[in-house]
């Protein structure tokens, strides 16, 4: 897989704000939190102790206690229905699953638990809860370990599903997330965790349910999220260079989805393009594609392309890993396909 | 993030654990997340039709815990009396729901407590009105003996907005902020780990000792087989949380019996792999199980140690009203009907001197009139406005929220106009 290069990563100036990591903006945003409102916990597998698979809550069990940074039995379905019952007297946990691989273990909590309680029972009680987990492959992880199942979530009404893809958005989409009163879903992603990006010190809250034009352009539109929409401005500035102007659409947010910004951009370019990690077929970008076919139909210049992952349970072997995932380079060929078949001078 | 304002009392301290709060935060009598500008309140208490039963009821609502635990004693006539009203109440309203059914007032799964109405009220006896309840799919009587209200009981039944869920939930999914009954769950063993991080909030609001809060978990004996049960009484069990879970052994999950479901099938020993106490009592009688509860829940209580009560009780009919219970041998029925408990505990009163035959007819006729009111309140309130079918979707209302309807444009006719946007 090929990982976003820095120079992806380095959003247009932001002042003086330090450049961090993904990790550290997920791990900013929870001790901001957590230091504002006594009633944010962190429950999760190996989060104290061990401070986390990806060390995102490292030094949090120091500064704030076993009550507050509770590491959990191997028990997402248990531990994750807690969260939901703490949430529904008036605590706000932040739960991680380790991978979202796991987060099956727990998926009737989640589904049929925490997207219902608000509604089923009219309103008396909202579940104020945040579930941080991280998809994605590339890692030699193999089948079970490197999937991309966010469209699982993202079909749920009474869910809400964020997807950052720079430390800035990690960083204000948690806080959101933990203001919000519903039940979030924030996709991280294991590829992201090194990535570097400017991150505002000064508090900024994210407002969830907004897709956000990161690389504004004319000629062709390239939706992502999480990893892929990192991916996808780092292909828009190489197509910069030679003349191409690519527009990015960074959906972040994929329940709900902004579908007006997509097909805004779209009947702007007459052309589009979706890159996602996950697998094709039901995929995010099947979604996203129906919305540009209804929404900016007159304005389509060529079909809409989906750049996703081959259909095989991922195999370990790196040479067959490699070549089951989408990348930059896929997304290159098929959005120069797309120019030529459009006739586009270059 | 307007209307984020529920939730215990915030502390910018940077340091170290939370503080201990009150039993309630303040601001939040029921102590339940929500957003109160998006509740129902249906006016019930305005609505003469539906004002009977709360009317009678806080006699045994309204004591302090310490009194409550002292009134267990069954010398105290009074007492019984209301346990047998109490049982009463849930025998005619089930049996109406039934008839309600049949008659397609009642829609879904309709699943009742005949046969069970000492067990449920006993449960109930147990627990203070600052406890918290979390139950199953087969829960009306639980919720009627918690002193919610009869008409709306029904009203919710008959999926109205007067429902005490506003009509979403129906049968299985009965909810009541107030009286911290925290729901029915349809889904099996859904309920059990929600309950365990109610216990778990508990722990941060207030420390163990008489007066602290607890959370009582209702399940059937099925139950017991499912991970979510072994994986929260693990948590509750590590984590010293305040809570009593329930089983209520009928013998039967739908028509599979616990022998056939049970590698134990005495389910109250399920909780040695977590050093639990386990404990089984007979669900026909409403003081011994309001004794046991009571006196878990005071462990749960005042040593945050967590317990499991069996409770061996009777469904008298099928799983739900729509079975009709073949795989019953004729013997069985009838064997089972032997065994109906309402008749056996108003006979015991009656024999005690505890109350008269006149005052049976008369608590069964109070009783057969509360439920027709209930059913006429119910009839009376309108069926939610198709307005309000977004209205609980979120508590935090955010950009892009779908509220298509099936058939809908994604975007609306002219979205890309100049000044739509």
């Amino acid at each position: 897989m090929s990982a976003p290069t820095k120079k992806a990563e380095t959003r247009p100036a932001d002042g003086a704000a330090p450049v961090i990591t993904y990790r550290q903006a997920l791990h900013d945003a929870l001790r901001a939190e957590m230091r504002r409102d006594e009633s944010v916990i962190l429950l999760g597998e190996e989060i104290g102790i061990f401070e986390g698979s990806y060390k995102i809550t490292a030094g949090l069990l120091d500064e704030f206690g076993p009550e507050r940074v509770r590491d959990t039995p191997i028990a997402e379905e248990g531990f994750v229905g807690a969260a939901i019952g703490a949430a529904m007297l008036g605590m706000r946990p932040v739960v991680e699953i380790m991978t979202i691989n796991f987060s099956l273990l727990a998926i009737d909590q989640i589904v049929n638990h925490a997207a219902k309680i608000y509604g089923m029972f009219g309103g008396q009680t909202s579940v104020p809860m945040v579930i941080r987990t991280p998809g994605g492959g590339g890692q030699q992880l193999a089948a079970t370990h490197s999937q991309n199942l966010e469209v699982w979530y993202a079909h749920v009404p009474g869910l809400k599903v964020l997807a950052p893809s720079t430390p800035a958005d990690a960083k204000a989409m948690l806080i959101a997330a933990i203001r919000d009163d519903d039940p979030v879903l924030l996709l991280e992603n294991l590829s992201l965790y090194n990535t570097k990006g400017p991150v505002p010190a000064a508090e900024h809250v994210a407002e969830i349910g907004k897709a956000q034009i990161t690389v504004p352009g004319t000629d062709l539109t390239v939706v992502g999220y999480s990893r892929s929409a990192a991916i996808a401005r780092d292909v828009a500035h190489r197509f910069a260079d030679k003349g191409v102007s690519i527009e990015v659409v960074d959906l972040a947010s994929l329940r709900p989805l902004d579908r007006e910004t997509i097909c805004a951009s779209v009947k702007k370019t007459g052309k589009a393009v979706i890159l996602e990690d996950d697998w094709l077929t039901y995929g995010i970008g099947a979604e996203i594609a129906a919305t540009i076919a209804e929404g900016a139909f007159d304005y389509l210049d060529a079909p809409v392309r989906r750049v996703a992952a081959a259909e095989v349970p991922l195999p370990y072997a790196k040479s067959l890993e490699r070549i089951a995932l989408p990348d930059a380079d896929a997304l290159i060929r098929v959005i120069n396909e797309q120019l030529d078949a459009t006739r586009f001078a270059r | 993030m307007a209307g984020r304002t529920q939730g215990p009392a915030r502390s910018r301290s940077a340091s170290g654990n939370p503080t201990k709060r009150g039993a309630a935060a303040a601001g939040e009598p029921d102590g339940v997340a929500k957003r109160t500008s998006s509740r129902p309140r249906p006016a019930v208490a305005a609505n003469g039709t539906a004002a009977g039963r709360s009317a009678e009821k806080p006699a045994g609502r309204s004591k302090s815990p310490v009194r409550a635990a002292a009134a267990a004693s069954d010398s105290d006539d009074a007492i019984l009396v209301k346990y047998y009203r109490e049982m009463t109440l849930i025998r005619e309203f089930e049996l109406k729901a039934g008839e309600m059914y049949t008659r397609a007032k009642i829609g879904g799964y309709c699943h009742l407590n005949l046969g069970e109405e000492p067990t449920v009220v006993g449960l109930m006896a147990a627990l203070r009105p600052t406890d918290y309840l979390f139950t199953n799919y087969r829960e009306h009587g639980y919720a009627l003996s918690r002193g919610m209200d009869t008409g709306r009981v029904m009203a919710e039944l008959f999926g109205r907005v007067d429902g005490v869920s506003g009509g979403r939930g129906g049968s299985m999914h009965l909810f009541d902020a107030e009286k911290r009954f925290l729901g029915g769950y349809g889904i099996v063993g859904g309920q059990i780990p929600p309950a365990t991080g109610a216990a778990l909030a508990l722990t941060y609001r207030g420390t163990a000792g008489p007066d602290a809060e607890a959370v009582m978990c209702q399940m059937g004996d099925g139950t017991t087989n499912i991970g979510a049960f072994h994986e929260s009484l693990n948590i509750a069990a590590i984590w010293k949380l305040p809570i009593v879970y329930v089983i209520i052994n009928n013998g039967l999950g739908m028509a599979t019996t616990v022998d056939h479901a049970a590698g134990e099938p005495e389910l109250y020993k399920r909780g040695c792999s977590y050093r639990i106490e386990g404990k089984r009592v007979d669900g026909d009688d409403p003081v011994l199980v309001r004794d046991a509860a009571a006196e878990m829940l005071r462990r749960a209580r005042e040593e945050r140690k967590p317990g499991l009560l069996e409770v061996m009780s009777h469904r008298l009919r099928g799983h739900s009203v729509v079975d009709p219970a073949r795989y019953r041998s004729r013997e069985e029925t009838e064997r089972l009907r032997s065994l109906d408990p309402l008749p056996a505990f108003r006979a015991k009163l009656v024999a005690q001197g505890v109350m008269t035959d006149h005052d049976a007819v008369r608590i069964e006729s109070e009783s057969i009139h509360e439920v027709d009111r209930a059913v006429e309140f119910a009839d009376g309130s309108p069926e939610p406005s198709p307005e309000e079918l977004f209205r609980f979707t979120y508590a935090s209302s955010v950009a892009n929220t779908s509220t298509l309807m099936p058939g809908d444009p994604i975007l609306p006719i002219g979205w890309d106009q100049e000044g739509s946007r």
